[in-house]
């Protein structure tokens, strides 16, 4: 198992519903997905305490969203507010701070092309081969 | 005697040591005030590194001089250090000094510096008592300060210091007391700068050395603490806990390193087994316990975590951030369990969570006991986490006294989770972290299942799954949904359930046997026979979604005895095919339907015609796209039609749905959500007229329903699909859709071919016959009621197959249609012919065939067009109904025609002008102009051409002379006619057209000659000199039959006389009238008469004038006036008129005008003979009165050259 991973990645629009989550198939997707959903409660008191500190001059990534016992969940706000939502595994220590920040700035440069896809209904699922390419990429590989 | 003082900063732990000796009561009583003072001044602290100055108050424990209390070489304790060692004195006798305090001093001074030591000073304490005491062997007390500096401080004289009558108050005693103070706190601080920085270099050079076998974490632990301790002292608590997270840091990397598979040895000591589990104790600022434990290397991992957790947690309450606590905590406890796991502790079963969940505990009771709870509550999220934390621990522990209460029975256990859960809960809903206050409900409801009681766990479900749904969390959104199924069904709540199972059945996160099992559900229910009033309606949205309607014929609108066609399309959302009893669309009458027949509504039309496709909103799983969206803007097109003329006043786009998309924001729960939270309560309307199938099986994906539609205007309201006892009702249908099924009444149109319809020539109408409901049978004929003013010309055809048969007899035109089915077309074109109207004659009304009244053509003029307008209206009896239809055509006259009587002498023409007001071009040929009545007459054309063309916008005119035989007739009855066609067209084109007019009073009747003469004795006028006018008035005729009747009433006796009032009046300012400008002649009525009246005027200016104007009008004295209308306009009874009468010749005449006018000005005038009493001026007819002198003109010279004009050149 390559260690230098996410487990579980996730966009999530504006109005809080999931635009794409993907997690390592072999765990608990359900989970993932609960704990995901909690962290949108952290992301949006992140967002609304920076928004008032910072106006718009806010940075996108919010870090650390909250730990537990067994996932770390990263989180990250693009300046349309939808949020990007990486989960590592808490025994994946390798993993710092900068690393998470670039697999942010990847998946968000990532997600810019499928907006730019004309064919690309914004508000839609996300179902673009490269951005799937992107996530497999930062995903935890399970042969 | 003496002693020596050392100082030491004032650490609590170790005891206080006295270094040297000293008159006891005097240091003493010094040592109190120096240990109280030396704090109150802060000193700049400069520091090594770089690190920023700060400024620190120093405080200082002075113990007795010691030898074997000097640090050895290697002491690394830097709390009992000695920083400044004071030798005290209050020696001022020389030979005292020579002869014991240096040996004393020599020895104290040997001692520090064989530890290294150079940090010292002395005090020379100075009394009066010493000085008094010994007066004989007194030297000035420099010179035993100068003795010491020179013996002991070579270039360092600040070493020693003078301290003068320290028990005195004097201010010379201050003044050395406090610069004894100043010393000691810069030599203090410098000191300890010195060894600090030595302490750290050391504890740097030891840190450096870890990679080294036998290398100790526990050892250099205690270095660094003792550091961390000193900055503790010095208040510099940020130091100090840098300190901690340091080691902390330290610790964390090994085990990391320990989990990558790089080991170090004393790492061990940490791997034993977790023997205790007593968590974090945060009471005490030391863990003593502990300490010792990590001093002797038996410290267990969460021994080790726990202590270095305590002192950051005392240091952090004492930087006033006990938030950071609760948040390191939970990062702390987290990683606790990581680290145990990656050194492959052995921990006993449960262990962990009891460690966790004391910890919580305690910093949470930590945390409470020092702050207020206003600030607590304000700050929750920091502590909300770990209330969490403590729940989560899945076998659930409590502290102490809880624990084993916990323990001791299964039902505190409960009660203690409960009140951890719902004490999480609140506080996260405090918050605001509404997603994870309802996942610790989740995970309350699955306890609460776990016990057995459903209903409470349904309301923690509920809740979570209205947010999963909101939100659009599929996953979650069918997880929970399984579990209120689960509740519903063990409370049996029997809609609730089926409504979730359908739900879940067309879940497609679900596998297929899952989602089988749920349909099973239902189909079992339904096919339960049950009693009848057990009905149960579900939503149609979780069964099957309508996504389509389509029209047959795409129009939705087809006349009575046709077909339409409803076609649904049902997205079966089921896993199997599901048979349906009865599926049936319940329909609306829509009364206002007034002008939309053959015509489909609003969203029929707008996108593909006859088809509505429905949004999905996805029931259960996906994006809620229409949540995030918002409906659809559905719009319309409205036109403002003015009830009149149906003209179209304003025109616009109107939003039908606003009521969809102006809702608040925040209160947005999905337009429809059928996510069985709350089953429709809508139930099919009683009564209402419905499209029906029976018996359907629908497979799962899309089936297609066809409903055949009853005639009449309806909308489509409900869909509701019955299987046994269960039905699903689909409450609304949107956007709506409308069909139509109308019957519609025969219609007959007439309209022109071409605009405009010109008046006098053959024009082309087209008949639409619109059948309606009305079947043409064969020898159904309309019967067109002729008039004289509309012929129908026999060039009928017919746009069609067949054609038509026209029969016109006297009255009326008959034509014979087709057959034709109802709801069908029939146009055909029918020539007709506008008679111009000539003008004079208007006959009698006349009556129809049908017996109404014959309403003449009135022509009148339209505002858009310059030609003057006819309605021609016909009517037509048609077979289908007893009533005429009546039907009006409007016709233009493409001319305007105008005529004119001119006259030279006695000699008289008649102009006609013929105006093409049209945009046709016409030729105009074979003019002619005839009398009626006076055969006579003779008019003789004096037009050359025989064709003329008229132009559009052009005009033609015509001119006649009459001659007569005998007298003139005073009235001519005129015929113009003339014969016209589009110039396009050939000769046989030709149109005649009349025009007729009447001229009266043609005859001349006086000729008015008038003549300038100059001056008496000049040749010629002269501007400015009166020249005399002479105006001649000359009656032509005798008396005619019609005039002497005018005029015979006054005058009965002697000749007829005739009254006529001249009137000289210049408008071009050219002439000054001087004198009378009118006058009255009284004038035989015979031929020949003439009347000459001399008027005096002048020409104002030089040139050809030409004459003034002579004005001749008929007098009608106030009793002749009686046959003729008054006129208000011509009374003589105004101011002009009475000025003018002061001039008139005739005395007489104007006297009984007065006295006429002063009569009525008493009043005792018959008031209603008023008007027609009085004296009138009435102008003549053209060609009445010939003026010879009509523009004539008079040479008029300039007046006599009086003044020079003077040009001087210089």
């Amino acid at each position: 198992m390559n260690t230098n991973m996410a487990v579980c990645i996730a966009v999530i629009a504006k109005e809080n519903y999931p635009l794409y989550i993907r997690s390592v198939p072999t765990q608990n997707e359900l989970k993932f997905h609960y704990t995901v959903h909690t962290s949108l409660d952290v992301v949006e008191e992140k967002i609304s305490a920076v928004g008032k500190a910072l106006g718009d001059q806010r940075e996108l990534y919010l870090g650390l969203l909250y730990p537990t016992e067994d996932y770390k969940v990263y989180g990250y706000v693009t300046n349309s507010k939808v949020k990007f939502v990486i989960v590592v595994d808490s025994s994946n220590t390798s993993l710092r701070d900068n690393e998470i920040r670039s697999m942010f700035r990847k998946l968000h440069n990532s997600f810019t092309d499928v907006m730019c896809n004309p064919f690309h209904n914004p508000g839609d699922t996300i179902q673009s081969k490269a951005f799937d390419g992107i996530v497999s990429g930062m995903m935890v590989q399970t042969a | 005697m003496r002693k020596k003082i050392f100082f030491n900063n004032n650490i609590p732990l170790p005891p206080l040591e006295l270094l040297h000796f000293f008159f006891f009561a005097l240091f003493t009583s010094l040592y109190t005030s120096l240990a109280q003072q030396l704090p109150r001044e802060p000193m700049e602290w400069r520091r090594t590194y770089g690190r920023a100055p700060k400024m620190i108050l120093l405080e200082a424990n002075f113990v007795q001089f010691k030898e074997e209390l000097l640090p050895k070489e290697g002491n690394k304790a830097l709390l009992t250090f000695p920083f400044l060692h004071i030798y005290w004195t209050d020696c001022c006798d020389t030979e005292m000094y020579k002869s014991s305090v240096k040996e004393d001093m020599m020895r104290w001074q040997n001692s520090l510096r064989t530890h290294g030591s150079s940090d010292w000073v002395i005090i020379v304490v100075e009394t009066n008592d010493t000085k008094k005491k010994n007066k004989t062997n007194i030297l000035p007390r420099s010179s035993i300060v100068d003795k010491i500096r020179s013996d002991f401080c070579n270039k360092q004289s600040d070493r020693c210091v003078v301290l003068s009558d320290p028990l005195k108050d004097s201010s010379r005693s201050q003044e050395s007391w406090n610069s004894l103070l100043l010393k000691l706190r810069t030599l203090l601080l410098m000191s300890f700068t010195k060894n600090l920085g030595r302490f750290e270099d050391e504890m740097r050079t030891l840190r450096e050395k870890r990679t080294q076998p036998g290398w100790s974490f526990c050892e250099y632990f205690m270095v660094q603490e003792e550091l961390a301790f000193v900055f503790e002292m010095l208040q510099q608590f940020e130091d100090a806990l840098v300190q901690y997270d340091e080691l902390d840091a330290l610790f964390t990397q090994y085990v990391l390193n320990f989990g990558a598979g790089d080991t170090a040895n004393w790492l061990g000591s940490f791997c034993a087994p977790v023997r205790n589990w007593s968590g974090l104790l945060l009471r005490r600022p030391i863990d003593m316990e502990k300490r010792d434990s990590i001093q002797r290397g038996e410290a267990s991992l969460l021994d080790l975590r726990s202590y270095l957790f305590s002192r950051q947690c005392t240091l952090l309450i004492f930087l006033q951030r006990p938030w950071e606590v609760t948040q390191r905590a939970l990062e702390l406890l987290h990683n606790c369990v990581q680290e145990l796991r990656l050194l492959e502790v052995q921990v006993l079963e449960g262990a962990l969570d009891c460690w966790v969940f004391l910890s919580c505990l305690e910093v949470l009771h930590r945390i409470e006991g020092c702050c207020d709870p206003a600030q607590l509550a304000a700050n929750c999220s920091h502590t909300v986490g770990l209330w969490a934390a403590a729940h989560t621990g899945t076998v659930l522990q409590s502290p102490y006294k809880k624990l084993k209460e916990a323990l001791s029975s299964v039902e505190a256990f409960e009660r203690h989770y409960l009140e951890l859960s719902h004490a999480a809960m609140e506080m996260y809903q405090a918050i605001g972290r509404l997603r994870s206050a309802r996942l610790v409900g989740k995970s309350l409801a699955e306890f609460y299942m776990r016990k057995g009681d459903p209903e409470r766990a349904e309301t923690f479900l509920q809740e979570a799954l209205k947010s999963y749904v909101s939100e659009g969390w599929s996953l979650p959104v069918t997880h929970t949904r399984r579990q209120v199924a689960e509740c519903q069904k063990l409370l049996s709540k029997t809609e609730d359930y089926l409504q979730t199972s359908a739900l879940l059945a067309g879940d497609v996160n679900l596998t297929t046997d899952e989602r089988k099992h749920f349909c099973q559900e239902i189909l079992s229910f339904t096919g339960k026979s049950g009693d009848q009033s057990h009905k149960v309606t579900l939503s149609m949205g979780v069964f099957a979604q309508l996504t389509q309607l389509k029209f047959h014929p795409a129009a939705a609108s087809v006349h009575s005895g046709a077909v339409l066609q409803v076609e649904l399309t049902l997205r079966c959302l089921m896993p199997v095919s599901v048979r349906i009893q009865q599926l049936v669309a319940s329909i609306h009458f829509e009364v206002d339907h007034g002008g939309t027949h053959g015509r489909s509504k609003g969203a029929q039309r707008r996108t593909h015609p006859g088809t509505v496709v429905f949004r999905q909103s996805n029931s259960s799983a996906g994006p809620p796209s229409s949540a995030g969206a918002g409906p659809s803007l559905e719009l319309d097109e409205i036109q403002d039609r003015s009830p009149s003329d149906n003209s179209l006043n304003s025109t616009g786009v109107i939003c039908k749905n606003t009521h969809l998309l102006m809702r608040r924001h925040d209160s947005n729960s999905p337009p429809d959500t059928p996510n069985c939270i709350s089953p429709p309560t809508v139930g099919i309307k009683e009564g209402a007229q419905m499209l029906k199938v029976q018996d359907v099986t629908l497979e799962p994906g899309n089936n297609s329903i066809t409903f055949t539609a009853p005639p009449g205007t309806y909308t489509l309201r409900q869909l509701c699909a019955t299987v046994g006892e269960v039905q699903f009702i689909l409450p609304h249908i949107y956007p709506s859709a409308q069909y139509e099924v109308y019957s519609q009444e025969p219609q007959l149109t007439v309209e022109p071919l071409s605009e405009p319809l010109l008046a006098g020539l053959p024009q082309k109408v087209k008949f639409t016959l619109l059948t309606g409901h009305y079947t043409v049978k064969k020898g159904d004929a309309l019967q067109l009621s002729n008039t004289e003013t509309m012929p129908i010309l026999p060039s009928t055809k017919l746009v069609g197959e067949s054609t038509l048969s026209i029969q016109s007899s006297e009255k009326v035109t008959s034509i014979s249609l087709p057959p034709a089915p109802p709801y069908h077309t029939l146009e055909f074109q029918l020539e007709v012919l506008c008679i111009i109207p000539s003008g004079a004659d208007r006959p009698a009304n006349e009556r129809l065939t049908n017996g109404e009244v014959r309403h003449r053509p009135r022509s009148y003029s339209h505002p858009d067009t310059p030609m003057t307008a006819i309605d021609q209206r016909m009517s037509i009896d048609c077979p289908w109904s007893i009533y005429s239809t009546l039907l009006a055509l409007t016709f233009y006259i493409p001319f305007k025609t105008k005529h004119s009587l001119l006259s030279a002498g006695n000699r008289q023409y008649i102009q006609v002008c013929v105006q093409n007001v049209s945009d046709v071009n016409f030729a105009l040929a074979e003019v002619k102009l005839t009398e009626k009545q006076h055969a006579s007459l003779e008019l003789q054309s004096l037009n050359t051409k025989t064709q003329q063309l008229l132009c559009c916008k052009h005009s033609v005119f015509c001119l006649w002379e009459v001659r007569w035989k005998d007298d003139l007739p005073s009235c001519l009855q005129c015929v113009f006619s003339a014969n016209f066609s589009p110039l396009s067209q050939d000769i046989s084109a030709y149109k005649p057209f009349h025009y007729q007019f009447q001229l009266e009073r043609v005859t001349t009747l006086y000729s008015v000659k008038a003549e300038i003469f100059p001056p008496a004795g000049e040749q010629r006028c002269r501007s400015g000199v009166l020249c005399g006018l002479e105006v001649c008035i000359t009656r032509l005729t005798e008396p005619a039959e019609g005039e002497i009747a005018e005029d015979s009433k006054t005058e009965t006796d002697g000749p007829k006389t005739t009254k006529l009032m001249y009137e000289v009046a210049d408008s071009s300012s050219n002439w000054a009238v001087c004198g009378k400008s009118s006058g009255m002649v009284l004038m035989p009525m015979t031929a020949n008469a003439t009347h000459k009246v001399q008027i005096e005027v002048m020409p104002l200016f030089a040139g050809h004038l030409p004459f003034p104007k002579i004005k001749v009008l008929k007098y009608l004295p106030h009793t002749a006036a009686v046959a003729i209308q008054p006129d208000p306009d011509s009374c003589v009874e105004n101011d002009s008129l009475s000025l003018l009468d002061k001039t008139l010749d005739d005395q007489g005449d104007t006297a009984s005008i007065r006295s006429r006018g002063s009569v009525h000005s008493v009043g005792s005038g018959d008031q209603q003979q008023k008007g027609v009493a009085m004296p009138r001026l009435e102008p003549f007819s053209p060609g009445q009165v010939f003026n010879h002198s009509h523009a004539c003109q008079v040479l008029v010279l300039p007046a006599t050259d009086d003044h020079i004009m003077e040009v001087n050149a210089t």
